[in-house]
């Protein structure tokens, strides 16, 4: 086995996670929850609701004032990852993973549900990634890696549907996967997969899911998103999760494995809450044996990316009001594009960042337990149960399916006929099932159905696989592993076409999606109507030389005032890390350390801006404890005001005994800035107090080479704040402290 | 179908239950609906089923699939696929593996196609 190991300062070497695929094997099975910590104390703060932190991670952008904390939230939180290039998400994961997602979820490319059998390498994927098993075990592979960074188990996740749903599954328990997607009724309705051979496959996959212990979701958020008026279907909705629910169960999947894939139906501008909540409600009512998992609405989502957040962050306020077990995330370019890199972070952002705000909510608050809620709920609930006594009075549920009773857009008993109807015989697969003989034997581990493997001895009865000395689940060596079929399309290719962009390398583009794809946005707004600003938007991308240029986003501020556009193109060019200029990172102490320093003994300083020079802005925010300025560390600021004479500026501080003089110069016409900085060196030499004081001096047009070689010790110009000053200030007394001390001892 | 709303005449019989009640019946009647399902699943087998039964013994996908078209072709699938691998090896003293990838190649179906007499 290769003996990479992930490097946290480093990006992941993707070549070497494809070494030695042929010999890994899962190190566990099985869905991990995230532990709960109750009474959690993170930086000043308890947590009711959150579980065990990371050992690495990003936290939320203000996360810097409450020392660096990151409160995991209770829910496993879902990210979606499928680029149609496996290699190229592995790194994404990474991302989502350090930034709180703890299950990737793989979307399979178009047309995988009608493969009939296993597809092998490493194809590329349209709006999804074939599902392989080479593809498997990378990213499998690659997680394993990334958990250990991170500092906890990641669940990893694709489907177990179309007609090669048991091949599939085997592969999935074979591979270490531990979530999936599996609901017959989705190939029925939505993949028009026969109907029969999709319940006599789901049986098969359902008893391979339970044996990896994996967790199963099922697919009734589709009705929801196919659905002409989506809030109709919360009955039928309810049937669905029924059916796949006790179906699993029946077959062997523990129930605390079988989670519901509830979505709220509505959006704004409905009344989405009002609407949403009482099923919600309904649904964990009659479903306390199993879990949730809460879907984000996808029905109504816009290319509008804020209001996709909106909507996301409103469904998990049903979460936090009622339960979610795993909480989804959406992508908020969902509407726009096959996901990029950058919405599924924003998007696992925006889970935590719900969820950790909304922690202890219903320490505080709870649901109503009469009036329109619980009737409502209650209400749904009948329309449920009056919905599945007329499949069985139809005959079951194929002839209910056959019937078209699915997907109306009527709120059963409402019909309005127009549901999506199947034929018992038609579809993908129809007539593909075999009666089993009476001698029909399986001699294999976590098989469903009749089985007379007794035939060869009584004692495989409950052992069948001991009949062949065990099969793949229980002897992994005996997997067959197939590399590549296709010499063209596969990863090989593709990665030796990207390579002068490996990451970490001397080559740069930007990214959104795929290596070195190029493709930035931009946003702009022209003070004209739609047409115009997105013809002046595409000509604007054309002159910038971007090239595949096209509008994703636009929104109208105005029907004549203004639109609001976004586009996406690529660039040509490709950057040079070599030959960037790269600028040194400010050096600054914490906020902690400036003010024990402060307490162990106070600073004293004089500031003013010099010469005739009436800006005061600058030096304001440098100072203001409002603006985060040094005075919030505890520092004594004396400010004389705007067109101080260095004279007056020495003079107070010999009067005030200050430890240091702070010198703002703006107007640099003539290099006065300079001279005045140099003013204020020479006047303080002249009256004994130089060395013993600091001086530094800022300003826009200041470049701390030339303050100091003007007699300043420090220098600072644009984009300086209160810290810098405040991380030098404290630097710079101890280094007079150190030489005082040296001085001292030296007597 | 096309229907109004007739809710509030359907509902009669569910008014009085309480919602404990209420809860037993949904899942009486989710479980009315899947017994047929489980059954059917429990007497027949799919290529897929039988794939997935061949994966497991040690063959790839590529031999998995030609084993199952072999074994629809000459109507023994319903013995299941598995089974013919195995009954084949013993009799032909031959290691089940190879058993599985001759038939995957086109070879010895006849001899597997009279271990069952012809189908059933």
């Amino acid at each position: 086995m290769s003996d990479y190991k992930l490097d946290p300062n480093k990006p992941i070497d993707v070549a070497e996670i494809l070494k030695d695929l042929e010999h890994y094997h899962p190190r566990r099975r099985g869905w991990t929850w995230r532990k709960p910590v109750p009474d959690l104390h993170m930086g000043p703060f308890e947590y009711q609701d959150c579980t065990e932190p990371l050992k690495r991670s990003v936290p939320l952008p203000p996360a810097h004032y409450f020392g660096d904390i990151d409160p995991q939230p209770g829910p496993v939180i879902t990210t979606e990852i499928a680029s149609g290039r496996f290699e190229d998400d592995i790194r994404r994961m990474r991302m989502a993973a350090h930034h709180g997602a703890d299950h990737i979820m793989v979307i399979r490319t178009a047309g995988q549900s009608h493969f009939d059998g296993l597809i092998e390498g490493t194809p590329q994927g349209m709006g999804g990634v074939p599902i392989t098993r080479k593809q498997v075990r990378a990213q499998r592979k690659a997680l394993d890696m990334i958990e250990d960074e991170v500092g906890r188990p990641i669940n990893y996740h694709s489907y177990v549907s179309g007609v090669a749903g048991p091949d599939i599954a085997v592969m999935f328990a074979e591979e270490g996967v531990n979530g999936v997607h599996q609901d017959p009724q989705y190939n029925v309705i939505y993949r028009n997969i026969n109907m029969i051979r999709s319940f006599v496959d789901a049986c098969e996959s359902k008893k391979l899911i339970a044996w990896a212990g994996m967790a199963q979701i099922d697919g009734a958020h589709n009705a929801n998103a196919t659905a002409r008026e989506a809030w109709k279907v919360m009955p039928e909705l309810m049937v669905q999760h029924g059916i796949n629910a006790i179906f699993s169960a029946r077959v062997g999947i523990n129930k605390k494995n079988i989670c519901l894939s509830t979505v709220p139906p509505t959006a704004t501008p409905a009344p989405c809450v009002h609407m949403d909540l009482p099923y919600a409600v309904a649904l964990r009512d009659l479903f306390h044996e199993y879990r949730m998992r809460a879907q984000m609405n996808t029905k109504y989502i816009e290319s509008s990316t804020r209001e996709a957040t909106v909507t996301h962050v409103l469904n998990m306020f049903i979460s936090k009001l009622t339960s979610a077990d795993i909480q989804s995330t959406i992508t908020p370019d969902e509407g726009r594009n096959v996901p990029w890199h950058i919405y599924n972070i924003e998007a696992c952002d925006t889970a935590k960042q719900t969820l950790v705000g909304l922690d202890g909510l219903m320490e505080m608050v709870e649901l109503k337990k009469d009036g329109y809620l619980r009737e409502k709920a209650r209400e749904l609930k009948e329309r449920a149960i009056l919905f599945m006594e007329e499949m069985l009075e139809q005959g079951g549920y194929f002839n209910a399916v056959q019937e078209g009773m699915f997907v109306d857009s009527g709120i059963y008993p409402e019909r309005n006929g127009d549901g999506i109807a199947r034929k018992i015989d038609g579809g993908i697969g129809a007539g593909t099932i075999f009666k089993r003989a009476d001698d029909y034997m399986a001699p294999v581990t976590a098989h469903y159905g009749y089985n007379n493997v007794a035939q060869y001895g009584e004692e495989y009865k409950d052992n069948p696989s001991a009949l062949i000395g065990g099969c793949t689940l229980e002897c992994p060596e005996k997997i067959i592993y197939i590399d590549e079929l296709d010499e063209q399309d596969n990863v090989n290719v593709r990665m030796s076409e990207t390579k002068e962009f490996t990451p970490g390398g001397k080559k740069i583009r930007p990214e959104m999606e795929w290596l070195a794809d190029g493709t930035v946005m931009l946003t702009m707004f022209f003070p004209a109507p739609k047409q115009i600003a997105e013809a002046a938007a595409l000509e604007c991308a054309k002159r910038m030389n971007l090239t595949e240029c096209e509008v994703i986003s636009r929104e109208i501020m105005h029907p004549q005032e203004g639109t609001r556009i976004e586009v996406k193109g690529k660039v040509p060019f490709e950057i040079d890390v070599d030959k960037l200029e790269i600028p040194k990172e400010p050096d600054v102490l914490s906020d902690d350390v400036i003010r024990k320093d402060i307490e162990r003994r106070p600073m004293k300083i004089v500031a003013a801006t010099v010469g005739e020079d009436e800006h005061s802005v600058g030096l304001r925010e440098i100072i203001d404890i409002k603006h985060g300025g040094i005075e919030k560390y505890g520092m004594e600021v004396h400010y004389l005001g705007t067109s101080c004479p260095p004279e007056k500026l020495v003079n107070a501080a010999v009067e005030l005994n200050a430890d240091a003089i702070m010198a703002s110069t703006i107007i640099s016409h003539d290099d006065i800035h300079y001279k005045n900085i140099a003013k204020i060196d020479q006047i303080a030499r002249e009256m004994g107090i130089r060395d013993k004081i600091i001086f530094i001096a800022g300003g826009t047009q200041v470049t701390p080479e030339l303050a100091r070689k003007a007699g300043a010790d420090e220098g600072f110009g644009r984009g300086t704040h209160g810290v810098h000053n405040a991380t030098f200030l404290i630097k710079r007394r101890w280094e007079m402290e150190a030489a005082e001390k040296a001085k001292n001892e030296k007597k | 179908m096309k229907r109004n709303d007739d809710f509030q005449e359907r509902r009669a019989h569910l008014a009085d239950l309480t919602d404990e009640q209420l809860e037993a019946r949904f899942w009486e009647l989710a479980n009315k609906l899947v017994d047929p399902l489980l059954e059917m699943g429990y007497e027949y087998t799919s290529p897929a089923v039988e794939r997935s039964v061949l994966l497991r013994m040690g063959f790839s996908s590529l031999e998995a699939k030609a084993i199952v078209e072999g074994c629809i072709k000459h109507d023994i699938i319903s013995h299941g696929a598995g089974h013919v691998v195995y009954r084949l090896s013993k009799t032909e003293n031959m290691p089940l593996r190879d058993a599985g990838v001759a038939l995957s190649e086109g070879k010895l179906w006849e001899k597997a196609e009279s271990l069952f007499n012809g189908g059933n």
